[in-house]
């Protein structure tokens, strides 16, 4: 069950949700993480401010040995004959003051770069909260939630601990290193020189290694992203996990997942391994010639014994770093991937934005009319709506009748501009809303989804999530009221904690047509110049739909509503019915009249006739053995011949 | 939606004692997780000894290179000079090869114990009652996955190999410069003493800071999931901007925590590097002092200088280690918290094994109640024979799913028994148990993956035939044919990709395939359009014939395929008997039955 295990990258990014500036793979690691220099500059002080006292703590470090080789091989050499205490006083005084220079700049460095690095996260991470909550519907609708989350969580924390510790440590090894080989060239000539051409295998390494590692990088971020999806569908899914007993296949196939990954993690280890053996042989075996060297150039003069300890002192703490870099390097490698799916979400391109010059309908009264509509899903090949026109006059109610499937929700979307049409228009009080800021067309039109979509919140909060926070709080209350007694949402008084009672997780501790009440409550609270219910009525039994249905009528008179039905009690609520199929709405009409012209419309609606049916329903299993291909157009021919036939 | 996220108990400040059992059952959890892999560990330690020994030994030859080889050089022998060339270069190539092994092996173990853990918290997951789950939300258990399990990944893979080393290096050095000169050997073991006391100050902090921070970053995520799920709602009624502020607040304060715990760790490293440069200058001092009174070689004062700096270089990296082990240890605590949790519905120590149900249902004065809420079903007492299909039906809330959840054991009864087949439902097994009720929730969960996965999930392992034959029962092939890849469309996350019909269609083929002896269907075909409910209807009654049946539905359509019906009211059965009976009494289901009918067209 849970996701397509084998699949590395997030879903496939078609069209619309391409990122404008999609770094190709050949993109430099450098110029990737440049990309964060907006939101890294306001630290750039401070981050410098750190790398400089880094860099002062590696010096006072890489002092410490040479004053201690001076001391040794000069004034303490000299005043163990002289007996003269002085050198040493002074030695020490020395070495402390380098010893405490040391573990102050490590002090400053670490306090400079603590405050910006977390607040370059956190701002970033805002953002990227900020952009997703912008981005549409349909972005989040084929985005898995645990590559977002994993993007927000692991990455930008990899970012940050790179900005902390990875950046300044690849500045600090680098600088030492280089600092270091400068001491040794320039004190020991020869030596130094040997040492330096150790430096050319391990450039080549080190470049061939940061293709590979970052390649496997990307891999396993993705693949942890996918790992995090999972825990959350069989979380969110556990109903359904325990309703079958499949807790097992799915703890194995999350295995699968989780070993995949650990598979991966394996072959990035592999990658470190190697880089590792090569940073200690390559710069240790040089060390050995230069042992040798070193000992024939004492021996023929050229160099003096403590010339000579001083250099492999410089080079014992050279080499630290040098081993270092390998960590620091795969650091900034894993960094540069946050970096990349950081930006690929940010550089998706909203398609659905405010327009530059925002219009508002001069005379909001809530009439919509979609014109020549048609809509696409991104991933499907056909259009869901076809070229699809219709009217809703202000205050008026209208039905919206149609089988399961044909496209009755999606053009319910399309009204709060959730999706945006392929082509054509879709009208608010003769305004297109793709003119108007989105916020004000969600405020003119409010929606009850099928699935009623709840907060962990008290009900209260869900109730009034579409009523302005600044309306006073007698008045939002009074709605409150009216939304749940319209609703017939009495239940709520019930409740432990009566309206402040938290309702769990998408509200999965009320009852199906608890819950359905308090979207519909929502939705009725919001005020809206348009109301969109989608099929609002499906999980309440008859009585209730009937109480619901009478209060709810009053609440419509006036209002501009849009109702989905699948039953005729639902359609009792309506003025008009649109009876849509094809992707075109083919009728519209009263409730009565569709009846009697419409034949579609009555196969949809009509299920009198149980003895009809059953006569129907046979031919219709029939009719569905056979066809393969379009075998819903023939089921409908049937049954429509069928009840036809039953009421000549 | 807005500001309250979950505090749960989990979530506040700890007292004493309970601090210490939350640690040791963390530490305890830690330990269970790398005693299998012991063997690993030697091997890992060996290789560690042979890449230290390697890097020890360079400065080590550097000075017997120096002081014998350059004197008998100078004398004209070469020989010593070869020799310790060829051992130099041979200390190389082990500490090289035996480093990079080591970093391998590492990996193997850290990975081993993810993998372990990343199973042990899903199979928990699973394996306890919707009732944590209720009260725990799907957040945390993703944060526990994700976030805390990478601060044990961090301690495991950079911590311990940097540790093991850092360790090794100092305990050789410190060890060899015993050996060369004790009483620098004493200088630096009287420096222990304060970082000892250092390390405590820090323990003790950093202990609650990564306890805040672990929180933070669990409420963080929370709000992330939560937001993302309920993205529709949140933009059609513009919550977007409160909804930032309150994202906004808690990932502040999850910044603060990691602030704090990085400030605070940000004194702890310099202050080791401090006492070990101190130290430096006690041996100078000290050993100077000796050099100047004759006590002491020139040549081992280098010596012993050297290793003592030496001593003291990787102890930032054992600094860091230690940090990263306190972070991990309070990751754990939450980790293993989750995993002390015992389910409410609790698997039978002892099953009655039930092979093959008939499908008998008993509930015997069966009383309930969510937690400590209000009681949801007073006393029920019920018989369902098998092969009887029952339609349920009443107000809603009346607690239909209620019993629905009791049959299928998602909770069990406060009081009272539910037997099926004469065995009560707490002593079957769970495979047992799900092997022979099944149940279609109200709510048809979809998981991303394809369509073919979708409906397998009512039996693993079904052929193409099978799930076909079971799309094509509930009227649901022919739209899965029209989509771009037919069964292997993906549904996308929460079957997005189809309708809501659709996915009841689909959520109903799952349990067509399971073939169970009682078949649960809590309104399962609520949103279906009319014909669509007809198909399955008529798909139903052919399934039916020979099993158990509890059918809640509000379309009293349902009814006709029913032998009885059971109308709810308040958690009451209020009336029982066969369709026509029930007309014929004329009460509450014949007032709704006729209303019903009135409504159709
Ligand atoms: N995100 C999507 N990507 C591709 N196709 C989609 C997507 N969402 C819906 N569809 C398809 O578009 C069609 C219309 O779906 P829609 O949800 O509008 O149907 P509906 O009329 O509301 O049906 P129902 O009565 O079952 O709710 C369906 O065939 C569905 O499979
Ligand atoms: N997980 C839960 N925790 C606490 N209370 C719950 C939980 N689930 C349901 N309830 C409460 O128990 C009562 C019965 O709920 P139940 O879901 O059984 O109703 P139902 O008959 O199925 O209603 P519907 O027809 O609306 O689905 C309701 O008042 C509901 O609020
Ligand atoms: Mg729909
Ligand atoms: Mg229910």
């Amino acid at each position: 069950m849970p996701p397509d295990t084998a699949d590395p990258t997030p879903r496939p990014a078609v069209e619309t949700f391409r990122g404008s500036g999609a770094p190709g793979a050949d993109a430099s690691t450098v110029r990737a993480l440049g990309r964060l220099l907006p939101f890294v500059r306001p630290a750039l002080p401070r981050l410098v401010g750190g790398g400089l006292s880094a860099l002062g703590a590696s010096l006072a470090a890489l002092a410490i040995p040479r004053v201690l080789q001076h001391v040794v091989d000069g004034p303490l050499a000299a005043g163990a004959r002289t007996h003269d205490a002085g050198a040493l006083w002074s030695a020490m005084a020395l070495v402390l003051a380098l010893g405490l220079a040391e573990a102050g700049l490590i002090l400053l460095r670490r306090s400079l770069v603590m405050l910006p690095g977390t607040r370059v996260e956190a701002v970033m991470r805002g953002v990227l909260f900020r952009h997703l909550q912008d981005l549409p519907v349909a972005f989040h609708d084929r985005w898995a939630g645990g590559q977002l989350l994993s993007r927000s969580m692991t990455d930008l924390g990899l970012l940050r601990r790179w900005l902390v510790f990875g950046l300044l440590q690849l500045v600090v090894s680098t600088a030492t290193v280089v600092v270091g080989v400068g001491l040794l060239v320039a004190t020991t000539g020869w030596l130094g020189l040997v040492y330096l051409v150790g430096a050319i295998p391990v450039t080549v390494i080190v470049f061939r290694f940061s293709r590979r590692f970052r390649a496997i990088s990307r891999r396993s971020q993705d693949q942890a992203g996918d790992l995090a999806t999972a825990v959350e569908e069989s979380v969110h899914g556990i109903r359904v996990l325990k309703a079958f007993g499949r807790g097992r296949d799915a703890l194995e196939s999350f295995t699968g997942q989780a070993e995949e990954l650990r598979r991966t993690e394996l072959a990035k280890a592999g990658q470190q391994a190697r880089i590792n053996v090569a940073l200690t042989l390559i710069p240790e075996l040089t060390l050995a010639v230069c042992l040798v060297l070193g000992a024939w150039l004492a021996h023929t003069d050229q160099i003096t014994v403590g010339a000579l300890t001083a250099f492999f002192a410089t080079a014992a703490v050279i080499n630290g770093p040098v081993v270092d870099l390998g960590m620091t390097l795969s650091m900034t490698l894993n960094a540069r991937t946050a970096v990349d799916r950081f930006f690929e979400v940010i550089d998706t391109v909203n398609p659905l934005t405010d327009p530059d010059d925002p219009q508002v309908p001069a005379a909001p009264e809530g009439r919509v009319v979609l014109r020549d509509v048609t809509f696409r899903h991104d991933d499907a090949a056909t259009p869901v709506l076809d070229h699809l026109d219709l009217e809703l006059p202000a205050g008026t109610t209208t039905a919206l009748v149609g089988l399961t499937g044909s496209g009755k929700s999606t053009l319910a979307m399309l009204v709060p501009r959730l999706y945006d049409v392929t082509a054509g228009a879709v009208e608010l009080d003769g305004v297109d809303v793709r003119r108007m800021r989105r916020a004000d067309v969600r405020r003119a039109v409010a929606v009850a989804f099928e699935d009623p979509t709840l907060f962990s919140a008290s009900v209260r909060e869900n109730v009034l999530l579409g009523v302005d926070d600044d309306l006073p709080a007698p008045e939002r209350e009074r709605r409150l009221r009216e939304a749940l007694e319209v609703a017939q949402a009495g239940f709520v008084e019930d409740l432990p904690q009566g309206l402040d009672t938290r309702i769990g997780e998408e509200g999965l501790s009320l009852s199906g047509g608890q819950r359905q009440r308090l979207a519909l409550a929502r939705a009725i609270a919001a005020r809206p110049r348009v109301l969109v219910l989608d099929d609002p009525l499906s999980a309440l039994d008859v009585a209730t739909e009937e109480a619901v249905t009478a209060r709810l009528r009053d609440v419509l008179a006036g209002t501009t509503s849009l109702v989905i039905a699948h039953r005729p009690s639902t359609v009792a609520l309506a003025d008009r019915v649109a009876v849509l199929q094809d992707g075109r709405v083919r009728a519209v009409g009263t409730h009565s009249q569709l009846l009697a012209t419409d034949p579609h419309y009555r196969y949809v609606i009509s299920s009198l006739e149980d003895d009809a049916a059953e006569h129907g329903v046979g031919a219709l299993a029939d009719a569905t053995a056979e066809g393969d291909g379009d075998a819903a157009t023939t089921r409908e021919t049937t049954l429509d011949d069928e009840a036809t036939g039953a009421r000549l | 939606m807005s500001t309250t996220t979950a505090a749960a108990p989990q979530d506040a400040p700890l007292s004493g004692a309970e601090s210490r059992a939350a640690r040791s059952r963390s530490l305890r959890l830690l330990g269970d997780l790398l005693r299998p892999h012991r063997g690993r560990l030697g091997w890992a330690g060996v290789l560690v000894v042979a890449s230290t020994l390697g890097q020890v030994a360079g400065p080590a030859l550097v000075a017997v290179t120096i002081d014998h080889a350059l004197p008998a050089l100078d004398d004209g022998d070469g020989a010593p000079l070869a020799v310790y060339g060829a051992l130099f270069v041979l200390a190389a190539v082990v500490g090289g090869l035996a480093g990079g092994a080591y970093v391998r092996q590492a990996a193997v173990i850290s990975q081993a114990v993810l993998l372990e853990l990343r199973r042990r918290v899903f199979r928990q997951t699973q394996r306890l009652s919707l009732e944590f789950h209720e009260g725990y939300t799907s957040g945390r258990i993703i944060s526990r996955q994700t976030s805390d399990l990478e601060a044990l990944r961090e301690l495991l893979d950079g911590g311990l190999t940097g540790v093991v080393s850092s360790v090794l290096v100092m305990v050789f050095t410190a060890v060899s410069l015993a050996l060369l000169d004790w009483r620098s050997g004493v200088v630096l073991l009287v420096s222990f003493l304060p970082a000892l006391a250092l390390t405590r100050w820090f323990q003790k902090r950093s202990q609650v800071f990564y306890r805040r921070q672990r929180t933070a970053s669990a409420r963080v995520i929370v709000k992330f999931v939560e937001t993302m799920t309920g993205m529709r709602a949140v933009q059609a009624f513009r919550r977007e901007a409160t909804t930032e502020q309150d994202y906004g607040a808690l990932a502040e304060d999850y910044r603060a925590a990691n602030y704090a715990t990085f400030s605070l760790n940000g004194r702890y490293q310099p202050g080791l590097v401090l006492i070990g440069n101190l130290t430096v200058v006690a041996a100078l001092a000290y050993g100077g002092w000796r050099v100047l009174t004759g006590e002491l070689d020139v040549g081992v004062l280098v010596a012993a200088l050297l290793y003592v700096k030496r001593f003291f270089q990787p102890i930032q990296q054992v600094g860091m280690f230690y940090n990263a082990f306190q972070s991990a240890a309070a990751a754990l605590e939450k980790v293993s918290a989750l995993l002390a949790e015992e389910p409410t519905v609790v698997e039978p120590a002892r099953p009655v094994a039930l092979p093959a149900a008939r499908g008998e249902l008993r509930l015997e004065h069966v009383t309930f109640r969510y937690g400590h809420g209000p009681v949801v079903l007073p006393d029920l007492d019920l018989t369902i024979p098998a092969g009887q299909t029952v339609a349920l039906v009443g107000t809603t809330g009346a607690g239909k799913s209620t019993l629905a959840k009791l049959v299928t054991r998602f909770y069990d009864a406060s009081e009272g028994r539910v037997l099926l087949d004469g065995v009560d439902v707490r002593d079957l097994s769970t495979p047992d148990l799900r092997r022979a009720v099944v149940m279609v929730t109200q709510e048809a969960y979809l998981f991303s993956g394809s369509v073919r996965d979708n409906i397998a999930l009512g039996r693993p392992g079904a052929s193409q035939a099978q799930v076909e034959a079971a799309a094509r029962a509930v009227g649901a092939h022919e739209f899965v044919m029209a989509m771009p890849d037919g069964y292997d469309t993906d549904v996308n996350k929460r079957g997005g990709r189809v309708s809501a019909g659709q996915r009841q269609l689909l959520s109903f083929a799952r349990a067509f395939l399971a073939d169970p002896a009682v078949l649960v269907l809590d309104e399962a075909t609520s949103s279906l359009d009319i014909p669509g409910e007809r198909l399955v209807q008529r798909g139903l009654q052919t399934l039916l014939a020979d099993r158990t049946a509890i059918i809640i539905a509000h379309r009293l359509s349902t009814v006709a395929i029913a032998d009885r019906v059971l109308v709810m009211e308040h958690g009451w059965v209020v009336e029982d008997g066969s369709p026509e009976e029930l007309v014929e009494l004329d009460g509450r289901f014949a007032r709704l039955h006729a209303a019903w009918r009135d409504s159709l067209v």
